[in-house]
């Protein structure tokens, strides 16, 4: 059996496995920010160094494959001083703006400052931003200031949407993420379709989505999943939901759903306005003389129980038909096709699947 | 009509002091002969070492020879050439590429350029040797589009060579096939690094990757490629022509053969030198250099590039290989050789060299793209005189994780300059921050203001006419002064004096 | 659904989404996944990302043509013609897979006849694709182990829709391309639930789980299921078949639940005459819509962040949706509405939950004999799944067809109705595009979205655009023998001379009023796919 020895103890391992892997498949907390399970690995952040016993040197987790007889440490001073030393330069770039950021409490990066005890960069704090903000579509915010370079955004961009919408731009201090020819998301030469799953990736606030901000923050929000309610995929994504609104859409990562790995569309992310919309119908109405008057349930019912039966014994069943809908929920199309079926006695019973 | 006295005795240039203890393997050729003739390379024993290989040897049998040569990676890492191409050559594949690097990046460096332009057959050569080696029938050749004429003549010798059938297919009547391509480089420095290199040539943005896996096994396009500079190819003709144990005959025990530098800086002859490993600093420096320019005193030589390392005085006498260098924490890199005289601030040098590999990290990870800034803003903060206590130790710190926690060469060497400026300058460092002064006189902001000596002062009014500030007043031939609070320490006075009373 | 239903014996996808990255090929025909099925379109991508062979056939360049190693653009209504020419190759080159035609099919001699007819040459006269592209495609297409077929309403959408889909499935079964994991005949559903209402008996001809209303047998399992006797064995009208009965007087009631035909349906003119003429009109739904505003009674309901139930996807999968907010004033799930309904006319509807309506489906529904609620939780579940210890089906017709052997059903071309003429010099395609859905009715809606995409909009190509002096952004009027409409001009490359495209998710453009509900007489869906009409700059 082949076995890696990770701070003094033994674990076996699948082949093809990393150390990160084993290690968390263990509960051992290794900290990380451009890592993701859902992504190719690109070990660019050098928050997951664990020291190789083999060789002193640190090496990062992420990449590093286990093997048998590897000795790894996952926690010493030599190793929490780089981890340390490296999230401290991130915060010198990064504004300390925690009391209005988008992501408070829902921000891996101030999770780390937490964990490692930083308050302020002992570089100084970034004091003025670097980059103009990024707001000019509909959907998505972009904050390059608020940007560590962890490049889950441009992975998730080209390895599970393919869009190829948004790559690294410029090199070192100056690297930024930017659309084509820095046009912006949905800039003219943009193949962004605006799925979301880049700020869906993002560890921090610097991508956003534009409809949720200001409406609430992680600790503020109830989640529901389901199913979405557009094309016939049947994504699962998770309603987050403050007081009785929907004020976003996040993803759902569940092997057995048709999008294990978070994907969405536009219309399954941004879409959901219409069921906050104050156009949407409340109450039973009536028309009489050729205008819509509202009524009770029990009036509305009744006037509807009173015509049906009246065509029914008239006519007979034949002469009433139903349109069933193809975005009512399964228990629905049962209901009313037993309605019509048992009760109207009528197989005129429909939908638009042919539309 | 002037007489002319005959010269007695024409010396061979194996007598001249510059060439006396070098020994020309990988520049056997260069300036010898013209390098967009295949047949004059050819008359050199050109492509010999090429047939013997390929029609005579196995490929285990050129491994091994490549092996017992102790040839090591000229390009600075100093690995193993034969244990490279062992693991090229076991790894499973049917598809494996020879690439060479030749985005020869360091400035001042120019060791593959002079070999590139001036006998590009012998890289073809080595390149050939190699892909048939590890069984790989394509190559290509990642040079920086900065050299054109390389580029030209490189392609120029492809395609004479493929003319005479000695690349293409069915070389020398043999089953190996081999064919090579250019791809110019976009003047990255990072793409000297070889998995940002072979990015490069796969058309993506070139940043480096993480190993493993190590190209060996998964490199270009994911299939097992060996990668080489050019200086180590060049190396090849000659151990396979000679064999491993005349190669060996130059050079130390762990560092065979020999090692072509780029001499410059503050040095009489400046120019690429080939000496065998093991040389001393002093014998380079002095005997083939001919000494500091305006026999000043010697003060450092950087070597190893941008992300090498300065070596002090003291260390004249180090044999230079490999090992050597790591140890007193420069490295051998390419081969580049700055000289520095007395004259020389070694915080600037620290301060000029991670100004360079700042702006070329690629920004992927974070200690080299944020760790290089900030180290970066420390020493320019010292120069400027702003400097502050604890300074010397952050860097020290941050240099070392830099060091230790960034994901490629460029990050992993980066702090080199600054590092071991402090570890043999430290009292520069010092002198900067504490006294507010830089000993060598280089540090602008740290220059105090001008002094006129009375004395010495003839009053001709050239340093007042010069100032910018206004700061200097005098009657014409009287003795002139220069008001403190106005001097703003730029020398310009102390530039036109006729009589040199002007200093600070 | 009908001529997969005909030709393998159930009308689903065979296979599932997860399976797309084993596809070797993919075969897009008369679908734009990566605008209608985002996800589907993203992975289909991913998967060519990776080395897999993709071939796009529609008229339209579609985006997913940018990454396939054959682009077929096909006249729109040729698509029989083109396959049969396929088929003809592989034939013509012994590329079929004779032991799975012998052993799982019938009729082959007849499909061999009729193909036969079809050699490249002639293909490319009706349908305007080269040749070469044809054999290029039809020898990719057999070469590969695992091929799998993906369309939509590109194909179904025509008076030949059935015969569409018989041959497709004929070009699958003749490469033994089915009942194999990552091959298949996959249709892509458009709405949430449109397999859910078909499997649940949403349908004029079958109860749930196509069980036909025809047979005594069924007839006489869902009396005594329901408790009610004299169940109709007559089957119903279809929805084109019921507006038109409105014209006859034959339909005097119709009650409409979730759907808006008078902007999704043809021939809008002749929509809104009816819906206007029918004595007596129900409409529930969650906006006041184009149809509501004809109904005698209008009923709020609840939209699918409101309620529970469960959806049922593309690839057969059962999923729960999940109330996660409360419906705005009085308004309810609509199955509470119709059981409150039922109740006032007698018949008991007394369901606590939408748990308990589907353990009643379990009970009657054979392929949805092992969907519980509690098993959704934690499992995928794609029908059929008959009983709790069934872990459901993820392709079907492994190790033989549901019909006992697979059919060819092979067909000649068959021309549309409309053609391009003097007057009508245009072949106009409908569908829809990324950002709406359906009639708009929740993405016009939905601030962003109707922000990035406020206009309706028509695709003319840039030649004929040049032609006739349009620019980009311009007015102009379409109009077809059935009416009307105005909207902007959007010139691209991306359709070819002679056609337009238009989305029909805009009330104030309306492309279905330009259609037509002439029916493929099987399927009983209209051909929105070609459409005869004029254009003109305003």
């Amino acid at each position: 059996m082949k076995e890696i020895i990770i701070d003094g103890n033994s674990y076996k391992f699948d082949p093809g496995q990393t150390v990160l892997e084993v290690a968390r498949g263990n509960d051992i907390d290794i900290p990380t920010l451009c890592y993701s399970e859902h992504l190719s690995i690109t070990g660019a952040c050098r928050m997951c160094l664990v020291e190789n016993k083999e060789n002193g040197s640190l090496e990062t987790a992420c990449t590093l494959p286990a093997r048998d007889g590897l000795e790894v440490e996952t926690d010493n001073d030599k190793i929490y001083d780089a981890r340390k030393t490296v999230l401290d330069l991130i915060l010198s770039d990064h504004p300390m703006t925690c009391m209005t950021c988008e992501a408070n409490g829902d921000c891996q990066l101030q999770d780390l400052a937490y964990q490692f005890d930083i308050e302020e960069s002992s570089y100084g704090s970034k004091k003025e931003d670097r980059f103009e903000l990024e707001e000019r579509n509909s959907f998505i915010v972009y904050d390059p200031d608020k940007c560590i370079l962890c490049g889950k955004c441009v992975r998730a961009d080209s390895e599970l949407q393919c869009s190829d919408a948004i790559e690294f731009s410029e090199r070192g201090f100056k690297t930024k993420v930017a659309a084509a020819f820095d046009e912006g998301l949905g800039g003219e030469d943009s193949s962004c379709v605006f799925c979301g799953l880049c700020v869906e990736n993002c560890p921090t606030a610097a991508l956003s989505y534009k409809p949720a901000r200001k409406k609430g923050r992680e600790y503020e929000l109830r989640k529901q999943r389901t199913t979405c309610g557009y094309c016939g995929v049947g994504c699962q994504v998770e309603l987050n939901i403050k007081g009785n609104e929907v004020i976003k859409v996040d993803s759902v990562y569940d092997d057995t759903a048709p999008n294990p790995d978070g994907e969405m569309c536009v219309k399954g992310r941004f879409a959901y306005g219409f069921i906050d919309s104050p156009d949407r119908l409340k109450y039973p109405l009536i028309k009489k003389d050729g205008e819509f008057v509202e009524s009770s349930w029990d009036e509305a019912l009744d006037y509807i129980a009173d015509n049906l039966s009246r065509i029914r014994d008239e006519h007979g069943g034949r002469e009433i038909g139903a349109l069933s809908s193809a975005r009512c929920t399964n228990e629905e199309n049962y209901i009313m096709q037993k309605f019509m079926r048992a009760v109207m006695k009528t197989n005129s019973v429909e939908h638009c699947a042919r539309l | 009509m002037k007489e002319y006295t005959a010269i007695k005795e024409l010396p061979y240039y194996e007598e001249l002091d510059f060439y006396k203890k070098q020994k020309r393997i990988v520049l056997q050729n260069c300036g010898l002969i013209d390098p967009e003739k295949i047949d004059d390379y050819i008359e050199k024993k050109g492509y010999q070492a090429a047939a013997k290989a390929i029609t005579q040897m196995k490929s285990k049998e050129i491994i091994e020879e490549v092996k017992k040569s102790g040839l090591r990676g000229r390009g600075g890492g100093g690995f193993p050439t034969g244990l490279k191409w062992q693991f090229a050559k076991d790894a499973e594949g049917e598809k494996k590429y020879i690439v060479c690097n030749a985005d020869e990046g360091d400035p001042g460096a120019f060791m593959d350029r002079s070999l590139l332009e001036g006998d590009p057959h012998k890289l073809l050569e080595g390149m050939m040797i190699a892909a048939y080696a590890i069984d790989a029938d394509e190559g290509y050749i990642y040079v920086r589009a900065e050299y054109p004429l390389a580029i030209r003549r490189l392609k120029k010798a492809i395609s004479q060579a493929e003319e005479l059938g000695l690349l293409g297919e069915n070389i020398f009547g043999t089953e190996f096939n081999f064919k090579i391509h250019i791809k110019e480089g976009a003047g990255a420095f990072v793409c000297g690094e070889e998995t940002a290199l072979m990015a490069s040539i796969e058309g993506k943005r070139g940043t480096p990757t993480s190993r493993p896996p190590y190209p060996a096994q998964s490199g270009l396009w994911g299939k097992p490629t060996n990668i080489n500079n050019v200086e180590t190819y060049a190396n090849i003709p000659f151990i396979i022509d000679n064999g491993a144990e005349e190669f060996n005959k130059f050079g130390t025990e762990n560092s065979s053969g020999t090692k072509v530098f780029a001499l410059t800086g503050k040095i009489k002859n400046t120019g690429l030198v080939e000496v065998p490993m093991g040389l001393s600093l002093r014998d380079i420096i002095y005997d083939i250099g001919g000494g500091i320019t305006d026999d000043k005193g010697f003060k450092a030589v950087q070597t190893g590039g941008p992300s090498g390392g300065c070596i002090p005085a003291e260390q004249l006498d180090l044999k230079i290989d490999y090992d050597s260098l790591k140890e007193i924490g420069a490295m051998m890199g390419s081969g580049g050789m700055v000289v520095m005289d007395e004259d020389t601030c070694m915080v600037d040098v620290a301060r000029f060299f991670l100004t360079f590999t700042q702006s070329e990290s690629c920004g992927k990870c974070t200690p080299c793209r944020l760790g290089t800034k900030r180290m970066l803003e420390i020493l320019e903060r010292i120069t400027e005189g702003e400097g502050k206590k604890g300074d010397i130790e952050k860097l020290e710190q941050l240099g070392k994780v830099i060091k230790e926690a960034s994901l490629c060469g460029l990050g992993q060497t980066a702090p080199n300059p600054v590092l071991t400026t402090i570890k043999y300058f430290r009292d520069e460092y010092e002198a900067h921050i504490n006294d507010k002064k830089c000993p060598a006189g280089q540090c602008d902001a740290l220059k105090g203001s001008y002094v006129i000596d009375e004395d010495h002062c003839i009053g001709c009014g050239q340093c007042k006419t010069v100032c910018p500030a206004d700061a200097i007043t005098g009657k014409k031939q009287k003795a002139h002064t220069i008001d403190p609070e106005a001097c703003i320490s730029c020398g310009a006075c102390a530039e036109v004096c006729p009589v040199n009373a002007i200093s600070n | 659904m009908a001529g997969l239903a005909k030709s393998f014996g159930s009308g689903a996808m065979t296979n599932s989404i997860d399976e797309i990255a084993g596809n070797d090929l993919i075969f897009v025909i008369g679908s734009n996944p990566t605008e209608n099925h985002p996800v589907i379109g993203a992975k289909m991508k991913r998967t060519v990302k990776n080395g897999t062979k993709l071939i796009v056939a529609d008229p339209r360049r579609i985006e997913l043509a940018e990454y396939a190693d054959i682009v077929i653009q096909q006249k729109p209504g040729t698509d029989i013609a083109l396959l049969n020419s396929m088929m003809n190759v592989i034939i013509e080159e012994g590329l079929e897979d004779t032991e799975f035609i012998e052993e799982h099919t019938e009729n082959y001699e007849e499909l061999k006849k009729i193909v036969s007819f079809y050699p490249p040459e002639k293909a490319e006269e009706i349908t305007g694709v080269p040749a070469d592209t044809i054999r290029e495609a039809a020898r990719l297409y057999a070469s590969q182990d695992k091929s799998a077929i993906y369309y939509a309403m590109g194909i179904t959408q025509h008076k030949s829709g059935t015969e569409n889909v018989t041959s497709i499935t004929s070009l699958a079964m003749l490469t033994g391309n089915v009942g194999r994991k990552s091959t298949g005949v996959n249709p892509l559903r458009g709405q949430s639930n449109v397999q859910g209402a078909c499997d649940l008996g949403a349908l004029a001809n079958v109860y749930p789980g196509y069980q036909s209303v025809t047979d005594p047998d069924m007839k006489d399992k869902f009396e005594k299921a329901w408790g009610v006797e004299g169940l109709s064995d007559e089957v119903g009208l279809t929805v084109v078949e019921m507006f038109r009965a409105i014209d006859e007087n034959k339909i005097k009631a119709l009650y409409i639940m979730g759907e808006n035909p008078a902007l999704s349906d043809p021939d809008q003119g002749h929509i809104e005459a009816a819906l206007e003429k029918v004595e007596f009109l129900v409409v529930q739904d969650i906006f006041m819509t184009e149809t509501a505003e004809y109904a005698d009674v209008v009923l709020p309901a609840a939209c699918f962040a409101e309620k529970n139930g469960t959806f049922t996807n593309t690839d057969r999968r059962i999923q729960k949706v999940n109330k996660a907010v409360e419906a705005p004033g009085e308004a309810k799930a609509d199955w509470e509405i119709i059981c409150e309904l039922s109740n006032k006319m007698g018949y008991e509807m007394d369901y606590n939950s939408t748990e308990e309506i589907m353990e009643e489906i379990a009970e009657l529904t054979p392929i949805y004999g092992g969907v519980h609620y509690d098993r959704l939780d934690k499992e995928k579940i794609q029908w059929p799944c008959r009983d709790r210890e069934d872990k459901g089906t993820q392709y079907l017709h492994k190790g033989g067809f549901i019909r006992g052997k697979g059919k060819f059903y092979p067909s000649h071309h068959i021309p549309s109705i409309e053609k391009a003429d003097e007057e009508y010099e245009f072949i106009m395609m409908t569908g829809r595009m990324l950002y709406h859905y359906h009639t708009g009715t929740m993405t016009r809606n939905s601030q962003p979205i109707d922000e990035h995409v406020p206009d309706a909009y028509v695709e003319i190509n840039a030649e004929d655009a040049e032609k006739m002096g349009i620019k980009n952004g311009d007015r102009v009027k379409i109009g077809s023998r059935r009416g009307e409409i105005e909207t902007n001009a959007e010139i691209v490359e991306t359709v070819q001379p002679g056609q337009i495209f238009m989305p029909f998710h805009f009330a104030e453009s309306p492309a279905n009023r330009l259609t037509m509900d002439e029916l493929d007489p099987e399927a009983k869906i209209p051909e929105l796919k070609v459409t005869a009409v004029k254009l003109q700059k305003t």
